[in-house]
């Protein structure tokens, strides 16, 4: 139903030359015993991550994403499927003898040894040259920005510089991958908000693929070439982080990814490609149909986003308010305003509809210097067609 | 007031525990570094004389019984570490769910009397015993062969008696490891070995050095063990104090004696704090 976008391949990078994916799963299962129980954790996933690409896999706590990495690194082995990397079936290869890093939720560094040493970790096992590791840490230290600090202790470092060390110790390894488990997870927004243009800066300049857990949508829209929504084990939608968010697979994917404004209704009319729903009286909604049938009669959820969404105390396209054949072709909904959030540069007015709906609607506040409307206020919403954006089967 | 009665809390906290060992510990340490300085005896009694012959007169006769204890403190301090890391690896990381209850099984023995445990050792290695009588009754033994009246068997009640003060400590910082650090190490193509080598053995050194000094000390002074167990050859210095002490009221010998152990423990554990406690000395081991 949704189309999957190719992932990017780059050309500019000492691991290309062919164009195999850099990881691939196919058919990957993982199930559990405890107290006598099967339980599954991972349930069936196909996925191709390209060479050099930003790859999330997004989900709620619970959803198998960090199972799903924990297979590619090595740490656990499926009970069914086979996890490829560059072509190549690494399902039998343990963790040590597998070309991708890790960098874990909590970094793990290793207490006992300096910022030099732990970087110089995966080096020295690997036998690189004395010489050599000295240069290559020193690079990687530049990289992340940790230059002149190589003899502290990473108790003696701040937790955005540990998050840094444990990022150069994997990547100073030049793996194949880069595997995330929600490495930001312990730092204040602020710091996040920094280390995710980092992250995203280091991996232009590295060109290693990344592959990034994370549990946080706006973190895997704003960084991710491509985002997979993960959901009981399976891959609930597979695509960009515009496709995931303008056009929600599921519900599931709808609620999970920004605010949704989630509505439903019976189809009155079919026109063409598009779908007339009657809400709410003397309302009404557009929706495009994208190549499903639908028939008179049928229900239908649709979701709608609330920067979409236009606010007035008039009905949109002059006076014509109440019949379905007025001067607005678009969607218009009779709603009441219920709360008003006053955000800075935008205002979130959250109403009640004709039919009983709770709806966001975002509003920029670039040139209206006061609210439109007060709460209890009966006001208009409207939106485009195109806006309208129906969902699963129903 | 309230700011004067914050300032003084934890010197009120401090003054129960302070006063505890001033009264039992301080005073009596004063009072027998005095006496070791005395001469006198049973009949005219004694008197602080600043005699420190004691102390080259205790080395004199008993240097070779202090030298004896030092060396059985030390073997049996090493096959502490030898026999309790292993128990102490695998409750920490295999023991799962059951961690507490493999602790427990392993400390039950230390629930009964010190002296009861020796004792019974003493009757399980006899030398017609359970254990020795049916082995050398098979031929599987000679007939003069004997265990009991020995430095082994006296290492080996040491090691046994203390062994609970070696795993804990090792125990609670190899459970104290954050499992990440070691999948973060293979995960950085290190292999099994290397990964205890480089991480999971410098990362429980502090255990293995608490556990060390928990056991060489009281090790080295015990005397129970030497008693039960060895014969007049494997004397510690712990039984020459004592006998000193009770049996030859030479109060300010064994004073002295005491003293001099004293020292020689603690210069021992400092050196060894100094080889062994630094950074370096586990950053050399990851490296």
């Amino acid at each position: 139903m949704t189309e999957t976008s190719h992932p990017p391949v780059r050309d500019d990078q000492e691991t290309s030359g062919s164009a195999l994916p850099a990881i691939e799963l196919t058919g990957v299962m993982k199930e559990y015993h405890a107290h006598g129980e099967k339980v599954a954790a991972v349930r069936g996933i196909d996925l191709a991550i390209g060479q050099g690409e930003f790859f999330s896999l997004l989900g709620p706590s619970g959803c198998g994403k960090t199972t799903t990495m924990r297979m590619i690194a090595g740490f656990e082995e499926p009970t069914g499927g086979e996890v490829l990397l560059n072509g190549k079936p690494v399902t039998d290869v343990p963790a040590n003898k597998r070309d991708v890093n890790m960098v874990f939720q909590s970094y793990a560094l290793f207490p006992h040894m300096s910022v030099f040493e732990n970087v110089a970790f995966g080096l020295r096992r690997k036998g690189v040259a004395k010489d050599e590791i000295r240069r290559r840490v020193a690079a990687m230290l530049d990289i992340v920005d940790l230059a002149g600090r190589e003899k502290r202790r990473p108790g003696e470092l701040s937790g955005g510089q540990q998050q840094r060390v444990a990022l150069a110790r994997a990547l100073v390894n030049r793996p194949r991958a880069l595997l995330l488990d929600e490495p930001l997870g312990a730092l204040d927004l602020k710091l996040r908000q920094h280390m995710q243009v980092e992250l995203k800066r280091i991996q232009r300049e590295v060109g290693i693929t990344f592959v990034y857990v994370t549990h946080d949508q706006s973190e895997a829209l704003t960084m991710s070439d491509r985002i997979a929504v993960m959901n009981d084990g399976r891959i609930e939608q597979l695509g960009s982080p515009r496709e995931i968010y303008e056009r929600p697979a599921s519900k599931f994917v709808a609620g999970f990814i920004g605010t949704s404004n989630l509505l439903a209704g019976e189809i009155g009319e079919v026109r063409d490609t598009e779908a007339f729903i009657t809400y709410g009286g003397d309302g009404q909604i557009v929706v495009p149909l994208d190549g499903r049938t639908a028939a008179p009669g049928d229900r239908l959820e649709l979701t709608v986003r609330p920067e979409k969404i236009e606010i007035a105390t008039q009905p949109p396209g002059g006076n014509g308010a109440g019949s379905a054949g007025g001067g607005y072709s678009g969607s218009r909904v009779r709603a009441k305003v219920a709360e008003v959030v006053y955000l800075g540069t935008s205002t979130n007015y959250i109403v009640t509809t004709a039919a009983g709906d709770e709806v966001t609607v975002f509003l920029q506040n670039a040139t209206n210097a006061d609210d439109i409307a007060g709460r209890g206020d009966d006001v208009w919403l409207s939106w485009e067609p195109r806006h309208s954006y129906a969902i699963g089967a129903s | 007031m309230r700011r004067l009665r914050g300032a003084l809390t934890p010197y009120l906290l401090m003054l129960p525990a302070g006063l505890w060992l001033l009264v039992f510990f301080a005073i009596p340490l004063v009072y027998m570094a005095s006496v070791s300085l005395m001469t006198g005896n049973l009949i005219d009694g004694w008197k602080l004389t600043w005699h420190w012959q004691n102390y080259t007169e205790g080395l004199d006769v008993y240097g070779d019984k202090l030298l004896r204890s030092l060396w059985y403190g030390l073997i049996a301090t090493v096959a502490c570490i030898v026999l309790a890391y292993p128990a102490a690896y695998w409750i920490a990381f295999k023991g799962g769910r059951h961690k507490s209850t493999w602790l427990f099984l392993l400390l039950l023995p230390f629930f009964v009397s010190f002296v009861l445990r020796t004792i019974s050792w003493k009757l399980v290695l006899t030398d017609n015993g359970p254990i020795l009588g049916p082995l050398k009754s098979w031929g599987l033994l000679p007939d003069g062969f004997h265990v009991l009246d020995s430095g082994f068997a006296v290492i080996s009640g040491l090691t046994y008696n203390f062994l609970p003060f070696m795993v804990l400590p090792i125990y609670v910082a190899l459970e104290r490891i954050d499992y990440r650090t070691i999948e973060a190490a293979y995960d950085l193509y290190a292999g099994r070995v290397e990964v205890f080598r480089r991480v999971v053995l410098p990362l429980s050194l502090p255990g293995v050095f608490a556990g060390v000094i928990m056991t060489f000390v009281p090790v080295t002074s015990d005397y129970v063990n030497a008693q039960v167990l060895g014969g007049p050859g494997n004397t510690m210095i712990g039984n020459v104090i004592q006998a000193e002490y009770f049996t030859n009221s030479n109060y300010h010998t064994a004073s002295a004696l005491s003293f001099t152990l004293m020292a020689l423990l603690l210069i021992g554990i400092f050196a060894y704090a100094r080889a062994l406690g630094t950074k370096d000395v586990l950053e050399a081991a990851g490296r």
